[in-house]
């Protein structure tokens, strides 16, 4: 049986710098992409990653299991994330609303996507730019929105614990949660609209 | 339930988290109002759109790179920092500590034993004089000194004479 996440966390606290490991394999995916959603680039939020699971080390002697170890480590992202964002240690994402290169930065490491600078772009998969677009609108939702949306539709947590790393009431996420998603389904009309299975009557009840 | 009161229970309904009794609210007013069903079918076609975005994953240096940020720390100070979680603390709690040992050095000569007596209260003297046994001869002195008190205030005689 798999050590929980509590129990592997209680190792570190304890000098098995190993458990540290499995954790960082288990997490540096979901917070990988937490953080590149959140700030909208791949360098920064691969560098705010490696800072968070510096930051979980570090506390780890005063780490006491309080709540989930998830909660835990996504509030200490989510405030990297506001922080870094804050510094504007990272570009403008507004400014690439026009632009269809995703990853201007020459120096990016290599993700699954591959950055946009290949000629003919506009004859690129469909998809492709669906998902650019998809991920604009996240990006420009108010920060807590978006972390709110991030952690309910991406990492799947459970409403009192996006509440607890939010440091907000549940009634005041599940409220935060509906304006992000009413703000998404207005911006993301064309792609709702034709999404399969979506009904046909859409147009006319939207104009009533 | 309303169109405002649903903005609170639409995405806990849609996700299935909703409990029982607000599920049943939800569904009534979902029949009864086409815009909220309307939304809440967008909803549900919005979730699995921003499901077409595509994870990414790390670079294959980033594990590196963290075990390297984590092997520069400072381990063997790291070994007292649950003791004192910051350094300011630990200098303050330090320096409470000397001034608590000098203060009670310097002030422990010049005090006799008795000079405790004048700042007694009558509360502390009551409390003196009802302890069970006072075999302690320390306490004893004390209880001593104490018991002058009232002879020099030589109160209740006055009023012991003029009653009869």
């Amino acid at each position: 049986m798999a050590r929980s996440d509590v129990q592997l966390m209680l190792d570190v606290k304890a000098g098995d710098d190993s458990s540290f490991e499995l954790l960082l394999r288990k997490y540096r995916g979901p917070l990988v992409n937490f953080l590149y959603r959140m700030v909208g680039d791949t360098g920064t939020a691969e560098d705010l990653a490696q800072e968070v699971f510096l930051r979980v080390y570090r506390a780890r002697k005063q780490y006491a299991p309080s709540a989930k170890f998830t909660t835990w480590m996504f509030r200490i992202a989510t405030n990297v994330a506001l922080n870094s964002r804050r510094d504007g240690r990272h570009r403008q994402l507004e400014v690439s609303l026009d632009h269809s290169p995703e990853h201007a930065e020459k120096d990016d490491p290599p993700a699954m996507e591959v950055p946009d600078r290949r000629p003919g772009i506009e004859q690129e998969l469909i998809v492709r730019d669906r998902a650019a677009l998809i991920r604009r609108a996240v990006e420009a939702l108010p920060e807590k929105q978006r972390a709110a949306v991030l952690l309910h539709k991406y990492q799947e947590m459970d409403y009192d614990e996006i509440a607890a790393a939010l440091e907000c009431s549940e009634s005041a996420l599940k409220s935060l949660l509906f304006r992000a998603y009413e703000t998404l389904r207005i911006e993301l009309a064309p792609l709702v609209g034709h999404v399969a299975g979506s009904p046909k009557r859409t147009e006319e009840v939207r104009s009533s | 339930m309303n169109c405002q009161r649903i903005e609170q229970d639409l995405v806990a309904y849609l996700d299935g988290r909703a409990d029982p009794a607000r599920r049943r609210q939800v569904d009534e007013h979902l029949l009864a109002c086409p815009a909220c069903r309307e939304r809440a079918l967008e909803f549900r076609a919005l979730w699995s759109v921003l499901d077409e975005v595509p994870a990414i994953s790390p670079s294959p240096a980033f594990d590196a790179a963290v075990r390297q940020r984590v092997a520069a720390e400072p381990r063997r100070a790291s070994r007292w920092a649950w003791l004192v979680p910051s350094p300011r603390l630990g200098f303050a709690l330090t320096a409470v500590l000397v001034l608590a040992v000098w203060l009670s050095s310097v002030r422990a000569p010049r005090q006799p034993p008795v000079a405790a007596a004048p700042q007694s209260s009558e509360t502390e003297f009551a409390m003196i004089r009802e302890l069970p046994v006072l075999e302690d001869y320390d306490v004893l002195q004390g209880f001593d000194a104490l018991s002058e008190l009232p002879v020099q205030q030589a109160v209740p005689q006055p009023h012991a004479q003029r009653q009869p």
